[in-house]
C-alpha cells in the first residue's frame, strides 16, 4: 500500500467537514462514532448540494420543457455520470434506486419477472433445477431476496460457509467446497464485497471468474466497500454491483445499482409506473431503455445529487489514501482488543484482507450491555447481530459489539473506545 | 452509571426461578429481533376468574443483563400471585419503563422492578426490560386465562404486544 495516511492537519479538515462530529453526547462527552458501518456521517458538502438543487433549480426531471425542469435533468444525469466514474461504468448502466436493498431486489425480481423460457437473456431464465448461490456472511439485505427468489421459482438457495477466521470456506474445511457449490446448475452467484460484521475483503477476482466459467451471473453487495476501497467494476469482473448513499458520507433514501448494459437492456423492469415507459396504450405497455425502466416514478433528486457531492469528496479525498489511514486504524484497534485476553474479536485478527469493521464479544457480557457502557462514554458503536443472524449463529454468539471505522475516525477516539471498554469487566463482575 | 443497579447485576448474574418446569398451562417463545435476545416461558396457573393464581413462571432466557434481570423479577413478583395481581404488577412495571425517566417506580407493586426505573431513561432498553413480561402475557393469552379480571389492564398489553411485533 504506497499511499499515505492522513496527516493530523488533514484529519482535522476532513473532520470539519462533518459537523456532528463536534457535537457531545451523554452529559458532555465528545461524540467518538464508531458506527459508521451502519450509517455513516453525512459530509456538508453534500448536504450543501441537496440544499442548492432545492432552492435553486428544483423541479422535475425528465420531463417539463422549462429551463428549471432542463437544469434539475442536468444536475440529476451529472450524478449518474459521477456514480458510474466512480466505478468505472457507462453512465447508463447505473440505476438510482431507494438504496441497496432495493437495488439488490431489483436484480432478484429481474429473474423471477422474466416469465420462464422466454426471458430476453437465457441467463435470467430460473426455474426448478437452477441454483442461487450465495454466501455465510450475507447481511439479511443480500440473503433474503434470494431465499425469496428461490421460492418463487422453485430453484435452490446454496451458500458458502464460513471459517473460524471469518473468510469464505472456498476449500471447503467445513462444508461444501466452492467447486461443489458453484455449478452449471448456478445462475447467479451474490456475495458480499466486505463482511459488514468481519471486516472479510472477499477475493472478488478469484469469485467471479469462477462464476464466469460456468456461465454463472455475479452479484457484488459493495455496501461496505464503497467508501473504503477503490472500485472498478471491469477490474472486478461483475455483472451487478449495489451499494447505498447513506453509508458513503451521502444522504438516505437514495442508492445505484451498476449492472453490466446487455443484461439491463434483457431484464423486465421491477416497479412500474411513470417515467419508464416507451408507449402506454390500456392494452399494454412497452418499456423504456435503461436506467430509465428501473427507475419509475419521481426520484429522490436532491438526495442523488447530494450522492454526487458526496463520491465527489470520496474521490477528491482519495480511495487510496482512505484506505491507508483506515487500514493503519484498524491494526491499532485489532492490536489494542488483542491485548485485553476477554475479548475476542469476531473476525480475521490481523488486518490482512480486512477493513476496519471489527466485531467483538467480551466474555460473560452481552453486547447490549457493553454498548451501553460505551455510550456512557460517549462512544456510539453497534450491538446485535447487525443485520447477519446467520453469520453470528455460525460463529457460536448471539450477538455482538461492533465498531466500524470511516474516512474521519481518529486514533485517539479508538483509544477512547478501549478505555471505556476497560470499563466493562468491573461493572459486570467478569475477568479481566 | 445508574443503569445498572446492583439489584439489575444480582438479578442477571443468578436468575430467580430459571429453568423450564412442568406442569405448564402454555409456553411461549419471544425473540427480540434487533439482537435476537430470546426467552421460553411457560406459565402454569390453577383456578378461575377472581380465584386464578400463578402457580408457576418457568424459562429459559439468553439475552442481555436487563432483560435476563427483568425475567427473574417477573417471575419472583408474580409467582404465587393472583392473575389480577400479576397483571397490576405487569402494567405498573410496563408505566414505569414507557415513561422516559417520569416514573421512579412504586416498590409496593413491583418490588425489585423499582431498580429498572432508569431504564426508562434509554428507549433502546425498554423493549429488553419487557421482553419477559410481554411473554408472560402472551402465554397467559395462549393458556386461556382470562386477564381482564383486573383494571382494564389487557387493552394496553395488547398494544405493546404488537409494537413490539412490528419492530423488525
Amino acid at each position: 500500500m504506497s499511499a499515505t495516511t492522513f496527516t493530523d492537519a488533514e484529519l482535522a479538515r476532513i473532520r470539519a467537514g462533518f459537523p456532528i462530529l463536534s457535537r457531545t453526547v451523554r452529559d458532555g462527552k465528545p461524540l467518538v462514532y464508531l458506527d459508521s458501518g451502519a450509517t455513516s456521517q453525512r459530509y456538508a458538502g453534500a448536504l450543501d448540494a441537496e440544499r442548492a438543487f432545492s432552492e435553486q433549480v428544483n423541479s422535475a426531471v425528465h420531463r417539463g420543457a422549462h429551463q428549471l425542469s432542463e437544469e434539475a435533468t442536468d444536475a440529476y444525469e451529472g450524478a449518474r455520470a459521477t456514480v458510474a466514474r466512480f466505478v468505472g461504468g457507462a453512465d447508463e448502466e447505473v440505476v438510482f434506486t431507494k438504496n441497496a436493498t432495493e437495488s439488490l431486489n431489483l436484480v432478484a425480481y429481474a429473474f423471477s419477472n422474466s416469465v420462464a423460457g422466454q426471458a430476453k437473456d437465457p441467463r435470467l431464465d430460473l426455474g426448478v433445477g437452477d441454483e442461487i448461490l450465495i454466501t455465510e456472511m450475507e447481511h439479511h439485505a443480500n440473503l433474503v431476496p434470494w431465499q425469496e427468489l428461490a421460492r418463487r421459482t422453485g430453484a435452490t438457495l446454496r451458500w458458502i460457509g464460513v471459517t473460524d477466521e471469518g473468510r469464505l470456506d472456498l476449500e471447503g474445511v467445513h462444508g461444501p467446497a466452492l467447486g461443489e457449490l458453484l455449478t452449471e446448475r448456478t445462475k447467479v452467484f451474490a456475495f458480499t464485497h466486505v463482511s459488514n460484521v468481519l471486516g472479510t475483503i472477499n477475493p472478488v477476482r478469484e469469485l467471479t471468474a469462477a462464476a464466469r466459467a460456468v456461465g454463472a451471473l455475479t452479484v457484488l453487495d459493495a455496501c461496505q466497500s464503497a467508501p473504503h476501497l477503490r472500485l472498478d467494476v471491469a477490474d472486478l469482473g461483475v455483472d451487478f454491483v449495489a451499494f447505498s448513499g447513506h453509508k458513503m458520507f451521502g444522504p438516505t433514501g437514495v442508492g445505484a445499482l451498476w449492472g453490466r448494459s446487455e443484461l439491463l437492456h434483457a431484464m423486465p423492469p421491477f416497479i412500474t409506473g411513470g417515467s419508464m415507459i416507451e408507449t402506454v396504450r390500456m392494452e399494454a405497455t412497452t418499456y423504456a431503455p435503461p436506467p430509465q425502466r428501473f427507475e419509475a416514478g419521481s426520484p429522490n433528486s436532491a438526495q442523488v445529487v447530494g450522492l454526487g457531492a458526496a463520491i465527489d469528496y470520496l474521490d477528491e479525498l482519495g480511495l487510496d489514501r482512505i484506505a491507508a489511514h483506515e487500514h493503519a486504524l484498524t491494526e491499532r484497534l485489532l492490536a489494542g482488543l488483542a491485548q485485553r485476553p476477554w475479548v475476542r474479536v469476531v473476525g480475521p485478527a490481523d488486518a490482512v484482507d480486512r477493513v476496519g469493521a471489527v466485531a467483538f464479544d467480551v466474555q460473560g457480557v452481552h453486547a447490549h450491555d457493553v454498548g451501553q457502557v460505551l455510550d456512557d462514554q460517549g462512544v456510539a458503536v453497534r450491538v446485535g447481530h447487525h443485520c447477519a443472524w446467520p453469520l453470528h449463529r455460525r460463529m457460536g454468539v448471539t450477538a455482538t459489539t461492533r465498531a466500524t471505522l470511516a474516512a474521519y475516525n481518529s486514533p485517539s477516539e479508538l483509544d477512547t473506545m478501549l478505555d471505556a471498554l476497560d470499563r466493562v469487566p468491573a461493572i459486570f463482575g467478569v475477568a479481566s | 452509571m445508574d443503569l445498572y443497579q446492583e439489584l439489575i447485576l444480582e438479578h442477571s448474574k443468578r436468575p430467580h426461578h430459571a429453568g423450564l418446569r412442568e406442569p405448564f398451562g402454555a409456553e411461549v417463545h419471544h425473540v427480540n429481533p434487533t439482537c435476537g435476545d430470546e426467552v421460553t416461558l411457560r406459565v402454569h396457573v390453577e383456578g378461575t376468574g377472581a380465584d386464578a393464581v400463578v402457580r408457576d413462571i418457568s424459562y429459559d432466557a439468553l439475552g442481555c443483563s436487563i432483560s435476563m434481570a427483568s425475567t427473574s423479577v417477573l417471575a419472583e413478583e408474580v409467582i404465587g400471585h393472583t392473575v389480577a395481581e400479576a397483571m397490576t404488577t405487569h402494567e405498573a412495571m410496563r408505566t414505569m419503563l414507557t415513561s422516559k425517566g417520569a416514573d421512579a417506580g412504586d416498590e409496593e407493586l413491583i418490588g425489585d422492578g423499582v431498580a429498572f426505573a432508569g431504564v426508562s431513561r434509554y428507549p433502546a432498553r425498554v423493549k429488553c426490560a419487557l421482553l419477559g413480561w410481554m411473554a408472560f402475557t402472551d402465554a397467559l393469552h395462549q393458556a386461556g386465562i382470562d386477564t381482564t379480571t383486573t383494571d382494564s389492564t389487557s387493552n394496553d398489553s395488547t398494544i405493546i404486544e404488537r409494537s413490539s411485533k412490528d419492530e423488525s
